[in-house]
């Protein structure tokens, strides 16, 4: 926002088409595995390679510990507790969703749909206190990728199922740089309204 | 023996008492109160007056600065790897209140790699007058107004000022400057908190805040009964 790239819904919008197609897809996908059974490790590292930003690496295991530190509470999992055990600091917040989602005895598509839509509810809400954008016009931007979101969700349980059987190299691995590096920017800022 | 059990299980999960190695945690108290009352000050005045009796440390919560960690490691009131700053990016309440695993993420931190701790300060950041700590985050709660904030404060109420375990009304020393009245704030605090206690102190005199330290110590005596 900061930079100009984002200044109103139209903009929005592109943003959050943007990050679901790509950090959106490989957490969905992350996410899905873990309900699958996936060795959440295996996943864990995974996630590491696919994230090339220190700072987003962080953010993405400060996320899960917050994440995991609930789940643990309402859904009391011997899986959640060896994750817990083996990742004190936290893992990345998309295996920890998709395991929170197995222990509460959901299916794939659910916790790839969490993730993915998280892709894009975050964007939306930053944007209406960062920019006080309208935020009937936020919505609006959700409502409209929502279709996406679905395919995005879809596909994402499709990658999960060939991880089943072929490891986690059949994960996709999406990538959008600008995010990447505009993460490690806001990492050196002095001032930060988000952790991350 | 059961303890043993717990040795290398996974951390706690909010407010247990006791640390995965089967040891007590350290007390933790929380500081709140208005922007500018004092709550920074009077942890770094805790800070000299029990460090040497104490091990001890603190976690400040800024909204998007590291401005009050880095004013008690300026004052050098505790070695600098015993104070962690939490930037809250929101409303400072709901670091302490509403989602407080960043703060427990903190203080959790700290007992690992500078424990034994006896005693942790959770300092929020400057709020209203509603800002009260969870119960799964701190033992216990000061609220800190001030006398130059208004000296009907107290009357206003709300759950800082009535529900505090204790409440300190700072810088007395202003008092006749700003036209308030220190009686009346006290009966007003004693109206809205019965039972509870009530500090009144000037970090400027040489009383300080021993009183505050006091009341403490008899936190920590009854938290390791």
């Amino acid at each position: 926002m900061k930079a100009g790239r984002i200044t109103g819904a139209a903009s929005l919008e592109a943003f959050c088409r943007g990050r679901l197609h790509t950090a959106g897809l490989v957490s969905a996908s992350l996410a899905a595995a873990a309900v699958l059974g996936v060795d959440p490790a295996a996943l864990d590292a995974a996630a590491d390679a696919r994230t090339p930003s220190p700072a987003l690496r962080i953010a993405g295991r400060k996320l899960g510990r917050q994440l995991m530190r609930a789940a643990r509470a309402t859904w009391p999992l011997g899986e959640l507790e060896a994750l817990a055990r083996e990742f004190p600091k936290g893992a990345h917040q998309p295996v920890v969703l998709g395991l929170a989602a197995r222990a509460a005895g959901l299916e794939a598509v659910d916790a790839a749909y969490c993730a993915a839509y998280e892709s894009v509810s975050g964007p939306a809400s930053a944007t209406v206190r960062l920019l006080s954008l309208d935020p009937f016009d936020a919505t609006g931007v959700l409502a409209r990728v929502a279709p996406e979101v679905d395919r995005v969700a879809d596909r994402a349980v499709e990658a999960a199922r060939r991880v089943v059987d072929g490891g986690v190299d059949a994960l996709p691995a999406a990538s959008a740089p600008l995010l990447e590096i505009s993460a490690e920017v806001h990492a050196a800022w002095a001032v930060r309204l988000f952790a991350s | 023996m059961h303890l043993e059990h717990h040795h290398d299980g996974p951390g706690a999960v909010s407010a247990d008492a006791r640390r995965p190695d089967g040891a007590r945690r350290a007390l933790r108290i929380g500081l709140g109160g208005p922007v500018g009352s004092g709550k920074t000050a009077t942890v770094a005045a805790l800070c000299r007056a029990l460090r040497d009796e104490l091990s001890l440390a603190v976690v400040t919560n800024d909204i998007y600065t590291r401005e009050d960690a880095e004013f008690l490691l300026r004052e050098a009131v505790l070695p600098p790897e015993r104070i962690t700053a939490v930037e809250t990016g929101a409303c400072p309440h709901t670091a302490i209140r509403d989602d407080i695993s960043a703060n427990l993420e903190a203080v959790e931190d700290l007992e690992d790699e500078v424990g034994p701790l006896d005693l942790i300060l959770v300092e929020s950041g400057g709020d209203n007058l509603t800002a009260t700590f969870s119960k799964g985050l701190v033992d216990a709660q000061i609220f800190v107004i001030d006398v130059a904030g208004g000296d009907d404060i107290p009357r206003k109420g709300g759950p800082g000022v009535t529900t505090a375990d204790l409440l300190v009304v700072n810088k007395t020393d202003l008092a006749p400057y700003v036209g308030s009245d220190l009686e009346r704030m006290a009966a007003d605090a004693k109206a809205q908190r019965a039972e509870l206690p009530v500090v009144f102190q000037s970090l400027r005199s040489e009383a300080g805040v021993a009183d505050v330290a006091g009341w403490v110590r008899a936190q920590l005596a009854a938290w390791t009964a």
